[in-house]
This record gives C-alpha cells, structure tokens and sequence, in this order.
C-alpha cells in the first residue's frame, strides 16, 4: 500500500515532500540557541567542512543579532543556507556535537543557521560586496556550490568573474539533484539571488562550453579558468533491456522530479537499483510521488550499503523495500519494462559472487538505476595538460585547487569524486584565494 | 507527617508560604482563591494613600530562554480605595478563620497611622506588617524607603503603631541600605513584634537600545523601580542570615526575596526566617506553584525527621561563620569523572582563562586534566561543567589540622609585606606571559582559515562526511 497518495497539485506536491527541517521561527531559534553551551574548540566546528564559527553563530542569535550569526556564516560558507538544510548533519556537525556524548540531542545547527541566513536573504541585507577592482578577469564553468562560491570570494577580492552555467538556473545539483524534503527551489534560488547581488559576479546562463574552440576562446579572455563541472550523467549499466522505456537513471529522474514537481510520472511499482544517497533519494521520492511499491534492490547485505543509515530510514520511513544481496542481469519487458531479473549473491571474502541457479525475476514498471554518476571525463580532455586520476577525477593541489594545467583551477564534485555541496563550497573558497595567490603573486 | 503549621509572633498559620504584599494579594478574590490553592497566609497588597499608577509598570531580566530570572516594577501601593479592601478582608477571614491575613501599611502622620491599624484590626486581620521598603514613588514623599533608610524615624512610626495595635506588628525592611542590621535593631527598640525582608532592591532592569529608555518604558522614558525575583535570593539570604545572627535583633523573621520553590524556602528558614513570603514566582507561575512548595517541604522534613519548622529555623547559622573564622588546612582539589565529561572544554577555557591554568588538553581525547599541583580547589570549573556530578571537588588534606586566619594573626604568623615568604601565592606557579601568543588569534579568522592559521591544525583538504562515519 503506498504511504503517500498520488500528487496532484502543487500543494499536494509540497504535502509530500514536506520539508525535513522546516524554517525555524524566532522563538524556536532563541530555545535552541540556549542550550548550545560555547564549547571551547569547539568538535562541532571541526567536523563542518567549511569551519563554520558555529558556537559564535549560535550565540549571536541568543543575544539578538541574528544579521551578525549570518554574517559569520557566510564568511565561511556562501552556501550557508543552503548547507543547514541540506547537509547531512547527523555525520557532520551535529553529530560532533558534545551533547551526543550525554545522550541529548544534539543543537540542531542546521535549522538555526538556515534560520540565520534566511533572515539576510529575505531582507536582502547589505553584508557583502565586491572588492576594488583589480583588473584580473576569471572564467568560472558551472554555477553550482563550487562554481557560485569561488564567483563570490573571487569577487570579494576584486576579480572580474563571469561564470558560464550550461542549465537554466544556478546552484546546480542543490536544485537540480538534492531531495525536495531538503530544500524547496525557491529556497535554493533566493540565496542565489542574493549572492549574484552581493558580489555581482555575471551568470551566462544556457551556456554550455563543450568544445576546444570555446575554451580557447576563454584562455585567451581571462587570466584563470575555473572548473565546477561537477559530474556527469547516470553510469550505463550495460544489461540487456538498459534501453526500454521507464528505465530511467537516478540524477536524470530526480531532475525531472525537480523541475516539474507531480507532473513526473511514477511508475506503480518501481525498483531502485543501488545502495548510495542517492538510491535511498530516489526511492523515498518515487514513494512520495504516489508509488504503490517501491523497492530497493542492492548487490550486497543492507550493513554494506553506502548510504548514511538515517538515509535508508528515511526511505523506509516512506514505505520503501529493501532487497538485498541481489545483483540485477537483465531489465526484462516487451518495449515497456515489466520487471528486472536478478540473481541472488552472496558475499565471500569481500567480493559479490553470483549464486548460481539462482535468478528470479521481480515484476515492476519502472526502473531506476541510481548507480553513479559518470566523469565528465570527454570534456576535460579537451584541457590541455589537464590529469586526472584513475577514477577520472581532476588532480589538483589540495591547498590551491591548481591544476596540472596552471591557469584551470578545480574544486567540489568534479575534483572530490562526489561528495556534498558543503564541500564543494568550502573547497572553491579555498580554491578562489589559490587562484589569487597565482595571479598576484602572493 | 510533619508539622507545617507556624506560629509566628502570635500569627497562626497552617503552613509557613505565605503571599508576599504585592499583585497577588490586591483583592479579596486573589487571596481566597490562595488560600483554597493551599497558601497559608497573605499579606495584603499595601495600603494607605491614595495613589495613580503609570501605564507599563514592569520590566523583566531574561537569562537565554529563561524568563524573569528578575523582575522590577515601579508600581506603588493599592490604588483601589480602603474601604473596599476593609470589607474583602473582612470576608476572607470569614471563609479561612484559620489561614494568615497580614494587612500591609504605609501612612504618614501619627494620626493616619492610628487610624488605619484600627481599622484593619476591626476588619479581622491577624496581623500588620509596616511596608518601609518601597524604593520608588513612595520614598519621594516620605515613606516607604524613606522611612526604611532612616533608623530613628522608622523607630517612631514604629512607636506610633505600637501605641495603638492589638494585633502583631511586623516591621518589613528595605535592603537599599549598607547595614541591614540598623532598621532590624530600630525596629526591635520601636517595639515590633517581628521584621520581614527584604523588600525590593532599586534598579534599573535593563535599557532599551533603540528607544534609550530604561525598563519598563513609560511614554519613551522610565525610571529606577524595584528589583526582586531568582536573581535577589543571595542578597536576601545574607541580609536574613545579618538579623538572625544580630544578638540585638532577636525578633521572628519573615524572609522573603527570590522564593520560587521549596529548596528557597528551606534555605531561608536554614538561615533563620520562620515564614517565607513569595511574589514574583506566584505572579509568573500562579498560584498553583503552592502545592509543590509544601509536597517539597513536607519530604524534606520526613527525611531529616524534623517534626516542626522550628527544628530547622536558624539550623544553619552555626556554620556561618566570618572568613577569619575559616579553616586555611582544609583543602579541595578537581577531580573529573571521565567517563561522565562530554568533552566540551568548558572547565578547561575557564581555568586557563578565568582560573589558575590548572587544567590541560590530552592528547587524542576531548577529556581535559587537572594538573593537581597547580589547582587552588577555587570550584569554578565544577561549577561550569554542564554534566551533573561530573567535576566533583575532594578533599586531600588529612582532616587532621585546623588552622584559621584569626588563629595566625593571633599566633603572629600572618604575611606582613608585599614579598612575604607566608603570602599564599608566591609558591603557585603560572606560565609566562608570552606563552598566551598565538593561542587564540587565529579563531578570528572565519571558515577554513581558521583551521588554517591554527598550528594543530593545517590540514587542507576538508574532511567530507564519508571521511566522519568511517574515521569514527
Ligand atoms: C541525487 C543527489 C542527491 C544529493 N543530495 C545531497 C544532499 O542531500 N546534501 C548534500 O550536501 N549534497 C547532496 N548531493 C551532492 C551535491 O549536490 C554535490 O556534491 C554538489 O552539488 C557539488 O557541487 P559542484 O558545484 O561541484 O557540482 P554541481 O552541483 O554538479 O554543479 C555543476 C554545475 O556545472 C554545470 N556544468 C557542468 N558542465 C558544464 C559545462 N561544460 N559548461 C557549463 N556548465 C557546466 C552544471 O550544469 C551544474 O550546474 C547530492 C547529489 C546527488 C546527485
Ligand atoms: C572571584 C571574584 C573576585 C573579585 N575580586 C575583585 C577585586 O579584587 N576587586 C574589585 O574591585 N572587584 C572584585 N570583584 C568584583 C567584580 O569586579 C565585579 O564588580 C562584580 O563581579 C560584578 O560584575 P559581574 O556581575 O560581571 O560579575 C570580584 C568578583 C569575583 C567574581
Ligand atoms: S558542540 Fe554542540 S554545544 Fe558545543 S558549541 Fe557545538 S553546537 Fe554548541
Ligand atoms: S566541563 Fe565537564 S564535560 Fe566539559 S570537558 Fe570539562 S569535565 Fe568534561
Ligand atoms: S578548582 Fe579552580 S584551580 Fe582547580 S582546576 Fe578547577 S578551576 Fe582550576
């Protein structure tokens, strides 16, 4: 039986994927801040990639000046916002936090650095601004967390930034990947908004650069070029069947989910294949789009899953199955998937083996293969000089973000393999000061 | 089960919680709705001239999310008219013959005052209390503080009242005095029967910082009212603990100031009060906080097998002692229960920064320890530490020998100079000034280059939440 009846409507829809961590109001914001303690060194600000000062944030929002918790905030992370609602803090911050250890819960840092932020965003709070100019122009590819936060601190220093985004819109897969119940399109946009408006870097949005000639065309305009690509699309499975119809991948599906919300058509019964974030993502969202069944399908025991354990309970909270030690041969159907053959496995020594004998086939209508994201790895090698890594990830210097070619710098997805948006923040401001550090010489 | 019932300078009542003069007590209804709650006694809402009050009358202090840890008011006496509170005392005593009402005064000619406690010992009251403690609108026309400030002028409105009373006299205190003692003694050589304290402290509760006005605003400007609540408690456990211990004072004292629980009240009655009176905490909470005050007071006395309150008024005072008088041999040290700390290094930053740098980080834990030798035994990180029972402070001296201040002076043993070889510091050591630098500057610096600027802590690439779960 589905949890979730069939959205219809945009409230329907917003019913569904109500938010995870709802905005906090002022009187929720003052009780939560009370009880942070202001730990000295505190292990909160060192398990926040982006170092967050989050104790002093807290306690500015306890003694009412809430614009300067913000402003701690983003000196730190331009994506502050988005990072309180996004994060997954369990592993983060809060989880680091010292009340954990009493059997508290934890200051929930998320929700009050969210609420923080959103006070600046909504009055459009003057905080930042750029830099005098100096002169220096950077080409910055891809608005996403990196791309947008290496704009802004490149401008804070007073570099001329045009960032080229091949999407409509920015904050890349913060709108376009990221669960719904995390964060609304109309959150994810209005920090972008308010950034491009602090800072004034220029968005040239439906702005693809995918040939040798327009990269060229960059060399030769700008002094730096940076790289927040971030990944591809869905890995190809490569089983037969791959290409019937409602076999979908996870990122190419959950951008739909994205953009058009309960006009995505759902199938009744759907297999999601894998064991990541984003299998459990792409499950509990088919769940809440009003599928009657949805089942997780992975190769190895549920302890083996990379998915963040409150990922997969979220997912089961919203109905989901999970099928385990099973690995897919075949995505069977006549045009149409009509269900997936499996054979069960077993794992011995570390390694999946197949179980002879053992194939079955689950009747579905809709496949979902959350199996990966590729490397953008045709496109980099038109950057010449450019390495990457075996798994085809940019190679670069950890403290600068430079690149084996000197004038492409490189941070967040494309550099780290995939991890979160805090990250890829948190490295791009780094990057940003490395690219400074290059073309000013100090 | 206990006795809670007190009979103080002649006024019986079933317990010893009774509602201080203020708000709660302004009219016949409140206090019978009291009385029903479980209040023993009240002191009517004070009255004498007539008065106007202003409109905004009371500011609160906020302690985080805590909520009038202190509270001031610059309201004055009962503005409703005499006759009206006559008659609604009148009617109380007739539902609760056995429960305490105390009619608060303040007047200001002899004549007044002959009058009026007259006229509520006709209406039944069972005692009076004499309000000399208002510390604002009152004192400008020369009562309340006023009187309360002044020793020989309380000693003879004191004397009027006892030229016509029939009834119990208190006489209540103002604490905006230096020695709390001199009204007590002057109101004992006026021939009170007992004293109350402590009345409201004059204060300022706060500023506005966008109207620069103080609270509570009155049409943009304010002014000093009177402070009492949680935060008065200390003030007013000393200046009970001064008239109790004061050998010419010897009257009952009805201690009053910062009373919200049972544990308050015991601690006022340790301390020498044999009624307690509450205010701000029956104006937050209501009345209904009454029935955990007595369930509270009744098991503390089942449990040390105290039959009545008089077994424990004044059980404290013994042990109260001036600091010459204090044992210099005894000696404490931290002690942290590691399995109990968090790790949130609040005892560590307020030894190193507010103490004796007696407190040092380890090496791969969060745990901090205490470096014996140089820890004082001053209590301030246990006192900070946020987990219950966590620091504890033991004892290391051998409880063999005592050794007082009084006694070394006496004994001629006492530093003298500056450099004395006997002053208590001079062997205790501290770092070097310079060791403080670079030890907290880069925490100015936001994000990333914080971890940066900090010596520990170079590490560059920042940890992603996979690098979290599988380290952990
Ligand atoms: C399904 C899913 C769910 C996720 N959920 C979470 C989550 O809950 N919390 C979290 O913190 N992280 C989550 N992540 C990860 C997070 O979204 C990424 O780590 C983060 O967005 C990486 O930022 P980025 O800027 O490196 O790349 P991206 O966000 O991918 O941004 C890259 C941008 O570059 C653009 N681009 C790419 N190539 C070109 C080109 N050649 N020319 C011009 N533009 C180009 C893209 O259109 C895109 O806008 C999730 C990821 C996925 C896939
Ligand atoms: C442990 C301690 C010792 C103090 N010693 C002194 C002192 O030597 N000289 C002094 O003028 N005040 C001394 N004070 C009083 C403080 O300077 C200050 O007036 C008082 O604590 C009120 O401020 P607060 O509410 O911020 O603590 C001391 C206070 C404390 C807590
Ligand atoms: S660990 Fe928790 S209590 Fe300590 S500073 Fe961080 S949020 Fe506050
Ligand atoms: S204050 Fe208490 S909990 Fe915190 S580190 Fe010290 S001992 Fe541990
Ligand atoms: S008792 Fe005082 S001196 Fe000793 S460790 Fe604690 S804070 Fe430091």
């Amino acid at each position: 039986m589905a949890e979730y009846p069939t959205p219809t409507t945009e409230q329907e829809f917003a019913a569904n994927f109500a938010q995870i961590k709802p905005l906090m109001s002022n009187t929720e914001a003052l009780y939560e801040s009370s009880r942070c303690l202001f730990c000295f060194d505190a292990p909160c600000i060192k398990a926040c990639p982006s170092g967050i000062d989050i104790p002093q944030f807290i306690r500015q929002i306890n003694t009412g000046n809430t614009i300067g918790a913000a402003k701690t905030i983003y000196e730190a992370n331009y994506f502050g916002n988005a990072c309180g609602k996004v994060c997954p803090t369990e592993v983060l911050c809060e989880g680091a936090c010292v009340y954990n250890l009493n059997d508290q819960k934890p200051i929930e840092i998320g929700r009050l650095q969210s609420h923080a932020t959103r006070k600046v965003i909504d009055s459009g709070k003057h905080l930042f601004g750029p830099g005098p100019a100096n002169g220096r122009k950077v080409a910055v590819i891809g608005a996403g967390p990196a791309g947008i936060s290496c704009a802004c601190e490149l401008r804070a220093l007073g570099y001329a930034v045009d960032v080229f985004e091949a999407r409509e819109q920015p904050s890349g897969l913060t709108l376009y990947g990221v669960a719904p119940y995390k964060i609304t399109n109309a959150e994810a946009l209005a920090e972008m908004d308010y950034l491009e408006q602090q800072f004034g870097y220029r968005v040239h949005y439906n702005h693809r650069i995918s040939t040798r000639e327009e990269l060229q065309r960059l060399e030769d305009e700008y002094d730096a070029i940076f790289l927040g690509i971030g990944l591809g699309a869905t890995n190809a499975l490569l089983l037969p069947g791959e290409e019937r119809t409602n076999c979908v991948g996870a990122v190419e599906f959950i951008e739909q989910l994205r953009t058009e919300h309960q006009h995505v058509a759902v199938g009744r019964k759907v297999i999601v294949l894998g064991g990541g974030n984003t299998a459990m993502d792409a499950a509990s969202e088919s769940a809440r789009l009003g599928a009657e069944d949805v089942t997780l399908a992975y190769r190895r025991g549920k302890g083996e899953m990379g998915a963040y354990g409150f990922e997969y309970d979220l997912a089961k909270g919203a109905g989901v199955k999970g099928l385990f030690n099973v690995a897919p041969v075949e995505i069977v159907g006549n045009g149409k998937v009509e269900g997936v053959r499996f054979i069960r496995t077993a794992t011995l020594d570390g390694q999946v083996q197949i179980v002879p004998g053992s194939e079955f086939v689950e009747p579905c209508d809709m496949v979902i293969k959350a199996t990966g994201q590729a490397k953008q790895t045709g496109f980099l090698h038109l950057i010449p000089g450019l390495q990457l890594d075996g798994k085809g990830r940019i190679v670069a210097d950890t403290r600068t973000g430079q690149t084996s070619n000197p004038r492409y710098f490189a941070s967040g997805d494309a550099l780290n393999g995939g991890a979160e948006v805090v990250n890829a923040a948190a490295e791009a401001k780094q990057t940003a000061r490395g690219i400074h550090e290059f073309l000013s010489g100090n | 089960m206990p006795d809670l019932s007190i009979n103080f300078a002649g006024i019986k009542s079933p317990n010893p919680f009774w509602l201080a003069s203020a708000p709660p007590t302004n009219s016949g209804y409140q206090v019978m709705k009291a009385f029903d709650a479980g209040w023993g006694g009240a002191v009517w809402k004070t009255l004498g001239v007539p008065v106007v009050n202003v409109s905004s009358r009371y500011g609160g202090v906020n302690y985080r999310d805590k909520r009038l840890i202190g509270f001031n008011n610059i309201e004055l006496i009962s503005d409703r008219p005499l006759a009206d509170n006559l008659r609604e005392i009148e009617e109380v005593k007739k539902f609760f013959p056995h429960h305490a009402v105390i009619a608060s005064l303040m007047v200001q000619s002899r004549q007044e005052w002959h009058d009026i406690v007259r006229d509520v010992t006709n209406a039944g009251a069972d005692g009076i209390e004499l309000n000399f403690g208002c510390p604002h609108g009152m004192c400008e026309r020369g009562m309340g503080s006023a009187v309360g400030q002044e020793p020989e002028v309380l000693k003879t409105i004191v004397e009027w009242v006892m030229e016509v009373a029939r009834i119990p006299v208190i006489v209540k205190l103002t604490p905006n005095i230096s020695d709390i003692t001199e009204p007590a003694r002057a109101a004992r050589a006026g021939g009170a029967d007992a004293i109350s304290l402590i009345n409201t402290i004059q204060s300022i509760v706060g500023v506005d910082l966008d109207k620069f006005a103080p609270y509570p605003i009155v049409d943009g400007q304010g002014t000093n009212g009177g402070y009492c609540g949680p935060a008065v408690k200390p003030i007013a456990l000393n200046m009970v603990k001064n008239c109790a211990q004061d050998p010419n004072v010897r009257l009952p004292i009805s201690g009053i100031g910062g009373i919200e629980n049972w544990r308050d009240a015991v601690e006022h009655i340790l301390l020498g009060a044999s009624s307690v009176q509450v205010c701000t905490a029956a104006m937050h909470f209501g009345f209904g906080i009454i029935r955990e005050m007595t369930a509270g007071l009744e098991q503390y006395m089942t449990e040390k097998g105290f039959q009545t309150i008089y077994d424990f008024v004044g059980k404290a005072l013994p042990n109260v002692r001036h600091w010459e008088d204090l044992n210099l041999k005894y000696q404490v040290k931290a002690h942290i229960h590691e399995d109990k700390c968090i790790g949130c290094q609040l005892c560590y930053t307020a030894c190193e920064d507010g103490a004796h740098q007696a407190i040092r980080l380890q090496e791969g834990t969060r745990v901090p320890a205490i470096i014996e030798q140089n820890c004082v035994g001053c209590n301030l990180c246990s006192l900070v530490c946020p987990v219950e029972q966590c620091i504890t402070m033991e004892r290391r001296d051998d409880a063999t020998e005592h050794l007082t201040w009084k006694e070394r002076t006496e004994a001629g043993t006492i530093p003298v100079t500056f450099n004395d070889d006997r002053a208590g510091g001079l062997h205790h050591w501290v770092p070097e000034p310079v060791a403080a630098l670079g030890k907290e500057r880069h925490k100015t610096l936001p994000g990333k280059a914080r971890a940066l600027g900090s010596p520990q802590e170079a590490t560059v690439s920042a940890p992603t939440a996979t690098d979290v779960l599988s380290a952990s």
